[in-house]
């Protein structure tokens, strides 16, 4: 006869409405943990994705998600004749926030240098046109064939992608190159003639003899001579490294440019999370610490009370001579059924509940595990508050 | 015919100096085996002491207890008490005390479940000892769906699980009618001479009295014959 499930059977909605209580703190624990992990997923994604041996930022920044990194368009052909690299590609990457039909939206604009094949779509298709179609991130939540206006220009979404987010959080979009290099640098008309402008008024300020009329020409005329502003920037280049090169020695090569820092992606990736969201890892760990010996203590106490209702009983029990094994099994496995229930009550309401927090929670196995073995010792410790009680009662309470 | 409780010189006291209350004082009883005794006495008189003690539930301050032979308490327990117990003692209350979560089966049940007796032997003596009482259409029902009636003859039922030698009962008519407070009265004596069951009611009730082999009186802490 097993005593737990009994009383568990007797008090059953009482079982279920502690286990439910219980099972919402792990959720928390859990989500807590899972957003975690999608921090440290989300600051290393597009570094894991893009696949580069070397990235090259401007000289002495961490860029280019750590801090702004801007360099010239033509910085990738430069790095590509270095010997040993296999290609070089311009990276663009930059946050907007528009106001689109009635709320705000927060992008991360990242240019492809292809059609993004690679991506994670889950709806629509790559990119076929070179300019004006954009692929967002489902939590953008842009559907498909959405206009939306960035720059001078309107994008079409064609394709939906899942968990595609920046370090930031914020969705990622993708657009080609030359796109990503448009919104990014779009100047509106009237400050093109303000620039055109004031360099005439610089250039006629130089001493006579110096200039001629056809420089002057030339500085107002079209977009194919000497421009009026300077070139485009780009955020980063992505390196990869030739095969049977030696990344280490490519790396020291670009290093030598004058002009540029470069990291490893191992170095990249160490840049986010010793600094960009070594903060906000701190707080979730510690706030995820809390969260554990709050519900160590809540355990402890519902278990506690539930062996105090029990004390008549428990004093019956010793009155008819039962061992105190037959309490202890009694209380703990009315504890670890509790705890178990709960953990799994927990994973099921989280796999509804996570996809819709605004920031990524990504459960991981072995978390989840260890999670599971504290949740198991937590039952086993907050029933020791229990049996003690138990222990101590005495068989002639049934008299009193 | 043969002793199955002999206890001598009981004593017990609560608190200390002046304010103490001497609750037993070289208290003497003995039982024979399947006779039927009441305890009579005031509120405040000792019996529940009294019972407590020779119940093992509650110690003596010193003195001497004998179980069917064996010496359980000499100045001290010289015994598992527990294990004792669940063997050879049964109780019955004022309040039936079932556990609120067993039908009223598994309540006659659990002491022999607890005594390691298996479960379909055990479920076999809980429907015989059910019967008895005239409980066994009720043996699927929990206490809170029975009378407190029913509920004190599964608790006499629970009581005698397991072949106790003595039987003792505070009270177990209090919360009956005087008809259900009779026919308990005369449930104990039966399972006296069925089961060869030493019992010792304590009570008030002076209505039944003529079901008893002897009946005792205990006065500030020491007892008497009536």
């Amino acid at each position: 006869m097993n005593l737990a499930l009994k009383d568990i059977r007797f008090k059953f909605g009482r079982f279920l409405l502690t286990t439910f209580g219980i099972s919402l703190l792990l959720m928390v624990v859990m989500g807590m943990g899972g957003i975690y992990r999608g921090l440290i997923q989300e600051a290393t994604l597009i570094i894991d994705r893009a696949g580069a041996d070397i990235w090259v930022v401007q000289k002495q920044t961490k860029g280019p998600f750590a801090e702004v990194s801007s360099l010239p368009r033509n910085m990738e052909y430069r790095i590509a004749a270095i010997e040993g690299v296999e290609s070089a590609c311009a990276f663009i990457s930059h946050t907007v926030q528009r106001d689109f039909q009635g709320r705000v939206i927060r992008m991360t604009i990242q240019g492809l240098p292809d059609d993004g094949q690679w991506l994670p779509l889950l709806k629509g298709r790559p990119l076929r046109e070179s300019h004006f179609e954009m692929l967002a991130d489902k939590s953008a939540q842009l559907p498909l064939g959405t206009r939306i206006r960035l720059g001078k220009d309107t994008y079409e979404v064609v394709g939906i992608t899942g968990q595609m987010n920046a370090p930031s959080g914020d969705a990622m979009v993708f657009v080609s190159l030359d796109d990503a290099l448009s919104i990014r640098n779009d100047i509106p008309a009237e400050g093109i003639r303000s620039e055109r402008e004031a360099r005439v008024r610089r250039f006629d300020a130089m001493p006579y003899g110096s200039t001629s009329a056809e420089h002057v020409e030339i500085l107002r005329s079209a977009s194919k001579r000497p421009a009026a502003l300077p070139g485009r920037r780009i955020s980063a280049v992505l390196v990869k490294v030739r095969e049977g090169w030696n990344k280490e020695e490519v790396l020291r090569r670009i290093r030598e440019l004058p002009d540029v820092s470069a990291y490893t992606a191992d170095e990249q990736r160490q840049i986010m999370l010793g600094g960009f969201v070594a903060r906000s890892r701190r707080q979730i760990r510690l706030f995820r610490t809390i969260l554990l010996i709050v519900s160590t203590v809540v355990m402890t106490l519902v278990l506690f009370m539930l062996t105090m209702d029990k004390v008549h009983d428990i004093a019956m029990l010793k009155l008819l001579g039962a061992r105190n094994g037959v309490m202890i099994e009694m209380i703990l496995t009315q504890a670890l059924l509790i705890g178990c229930i709960a953990f799994g009550v927990a994973r099921f309401l989280g796999q509804w509940a996570y996809p819709h927090f605004p920031r990524r929670v990504v459960l991981v196995a072995a978390d989840l595990w260890l999670l599971f073995g504290i949740v198991v010792g937590v039952s086993i410790l907050a029933s020791v508050a229990g049996v003690v009680k138990a222990m101590l009662t005495d068989a002639g309470e049934v008299l009193s | 015919m043969k002793q199955a409780l002999l206890a001598e010189n009981l004593c017990k006291r609560y608190g200390r100096g002046d304010t103490g209350v001497t609750a037993m004082d070289n208290v003497a009883i003995s039982l024979d085996t399947g006779e039927v005794v009441a305890l009579l006495g005031p509120s405040g008189a000792g019996k529940s002491t009294l019972l407590t003690a020779l119940g093992l539930i509650r110690p003596p301050d010193s003195g001497r207890i004998v179980i069917d032979g064996t010496v359980v308490f000499d100045n001290g327990y010289k015994t598992d008490v527990r294990a004792f117990r669940r063997s050879n003692i049964g109780f019955v209350f004022q309040k039936a005390n079932l556990l609120p979560f067993l039908t009223a089966r598994e309540n006659v049940q659990l002491p022999m479940e607890l005594d390691d007796i298996s479960g379909g032997k055990s479920r076999r003596r809980a429907m015989e000892l059910l019967e008895q009482f005239g409980m066994e259409n009720r043996q699927g029902f929990k206490p809170s769906e029975l009378s407190g009636g029913q509920q004190q003859r599964v608790a006499i039922a629970r009581a005698l699980a397991n072949c106790p030698k003595l039987l003792f009962a505070d009270e177990p008519t209090a919360a009956l009618d005087s008809v259900m407070g009779r026919k308990v009265m005369e449930m104990m004596k039966r399972v006296a001479h069925d089961f060869q069951t030493s019992v010792l009611v304590v009570t008030h009730d002076t209505r039944a009295l003529d079901v008893f082999d002897r009946i005792l009186r205990m006065e500030d802490g020491k007892i008497g014959e009536k």
